[in-house]
């Protein structure tokens, strides 16, 4: 037990100084500018038909819900605003942080991890290239630029969902709707749930950089950086929310 | 500072993984424009000793002299600046799989250099031919032969025309053809280039056709070195029996 104690300890100081090195290289030159934007293509464009289809579900079901609340009250107007407040403040940027824990934290442990085992991460090295700004750095920095996009589009497709449930059932018009979603919402209830985002993107750029660049063990230990990618990044990006939730509610009394 | 003869140098490295000591206070010198031929069976620590030569691992203790520099002493600048001096050829080739062979060729120009595209290109292409491949600078490297792949990884060893090709097994898992030709371009390379080397293998044929100096890597120890003619009159029965093998060990 003591031992798996130390392991755990052991284990959490590497991340750590990991994510350090991380902090401290990505402020150096080269800044490897043309691989971010390679990665942004890679994280970004290739994430949004996933984000975009499960934004439209995640509104549609919201809606559903929300309608079967208010109209116990007599409070359908509200079914619009309830909807943008609950996807804009928590469920779209949690939502968003958990589908890329799935497709880019295994995506990036598996990619690194291959390379590390193929001997690929060895090459850039003997090839002059600083393998840590090439590989790591760029992935997280993408992770960190993209995430707010990603999750503003799982807010819209989101409403969007939201629209589509509600006119079905009521005939409510596109114009009504929209209005009504952006309602009660202001600038302090947009911005810092979204930009929380970028925390979850350096969370799960970090973990699965370091499980993939630090793989041993071959194409066994490949799968595992891919799979331990997942869990432990879908992990902290939960565990990180509540205290990010917090802040916000501290530095933004108002919209919290 | 070392001799500038002398290209790369061993004194008194060792080296060990956990409790498993790898190499043993192995010294050697490898003179410019020669080829040394480091033999042994496998885990004997010739793979570790290679990558000693470029940084990828550090020793222990004792010091690694290449291209005049102390190179673990080195910082990364001053390593990057020692790299692109050398050309290194992967056993298993490490291409680069998210991009293309011809890309893979082209990569050290693109970081190192400011030539313009067509200029890449077209130098990345006449790797390609010095090493015996035409018309497959788009292909992917999961779509060619292994053969090929060895192949690519030595015209991007060579792209930047390094000083210092070192090779780690070149010959591993290709077939006696394929593996005479790679010997030949060796061969060329040194008469032709004045390029250093330093090959990793157990195939002593291989060795004894491109080596100018030979030694034998057993127990993290060399046992002995010198020119083919010298080992073979060894009196060491470990040496002698390596140097009777006909094709790999």
């Amino acid at each position: 037990m003591r031992t798996r104690v130390f392991r755990a300890l052991d284990y959490s100081g590497d991340v750590a100084l990991f994510a350090l090195r991380i902090l401290r290289e990505a402020l150096r030159s080269p800044r490897e500018g043309g691989e971010i934007l390679r990665q942004i293509f890679e994280v970004g464009y290739r994430s949004l038909p996933l984000i975009a289809a499960a934004g439209l579900a995640v509104g549609a079901v919201l809606s559903m819900h929300t309608r079967s609340s208010l109209e116990r009250f007599g409070a359908e107007a509200l079914i619009p605003a309830g909807l943008a407040l609950a996807l804009i403040k928590e469920t779209g940027p949690l939502v968003t942080g958990l589908l890329l824990s799935g497709r880019v934290g295994a995506g990036i442990g598996a990619e690194l991890g291959a390379m590390r085992v193929t001997e690929q991460i060895d090459a850039l090295e003997s090839l002059a290239v600083d393998s840590f700004k090439y590989l790591v750095i760029t992935r997280v920095v993408a992770c960190i630029l993209v995430f707010p996009i990603l999750t503003t589009v799982m807010n819209f497709t989101g409403i969007l969902g939201g629209f589509i449930a509600e006119t079905v059932i009521s005939g409510m018009s596109l114009t009504l709707y929209w209005d009504r979603a952006w309602s009660l919402i202001s600038f302090s209830d947009y911005i810092p749930a979204t930009l929380k985002t970028c925390v979850f993107g350096f969370i799960i750029g970090t973990i699965s950089s370091y499980l993939g660049y630090n793989t041993t063990g071959g194409t066994a230990g490949v799968g595992q950086a891919s799979t331990r990618s997942v869990v432990f990044a879908s992990i902290l990006v939960i565990t990180s929310n509540v205290v990010l939730v917090k802040a916000i509610f501290f530095f933004f009394p108002g919209g919290g | 500072m070392k001799d500038a003869q002398v290209a790369v140098a061993f004194e008194g490295v060792t080296k060990s993984f956990g409790a498993l000591k790898v190499l043993d206070d192995i010294s050697f010198e490898v003179f410019r424009g020669t080829a040394f031929c480091l033999l042994g069976r496998s885990g004997s620590g010739k793979s570790v000793t290679i990558k000693q030569m470029i940084g990828l691992l550090k020793p222990d203790r004792g010091r690694i002299w290449v291209e005049g520099e102390d190179i673990a002493a080195l910082d990364s600048a001053g390593l990057a600046r020692v790299r692109k001096e050398i050309g290194f050829l992967f056993q298993y080739s490490a291409l680069f799989d998210s991009i293309s062979v011809g890309e893979n060729v082209a990569f050290p120009l693109r970081r190192h250099t400011n030539m313009g595209e067509d200029e890449i290109r077209d130098r990345a292409t006449k790797k390609l031919r010095r090493v015996g491949l035409e018309g497959i600078y788009d292909k992917m490297p999961s779509d060619i032969s292994g053969g090929m792949r060895k192949r690519v990884g030595l015209a991007r060893a060579l792209v930047l025309e390094p000083a210092l090709l070192l090779a780690d097994e070149p010959s591993s898992g290709l077939d006696p053809i394929t593996s005479r030709e790679i010997d030949e371009l060796f061969l060329d390379l040194k008469h032709t280039e004045g390029t250093t080397m330093v090959i990793v293998t157990h195939n002593i044929p291989s060795a004894r056709s491109v080596g100018d100096e030979l030694a034998v890597l057993h127990q993290g120890r060399i046992l002995a070195s010198g020119s083919p003619a010298e080992l073979d009159r060894s009196e060491h029965a470990v040496v002698r029996e390596f140097m009777q093998m006909q094709g790999g060990v």
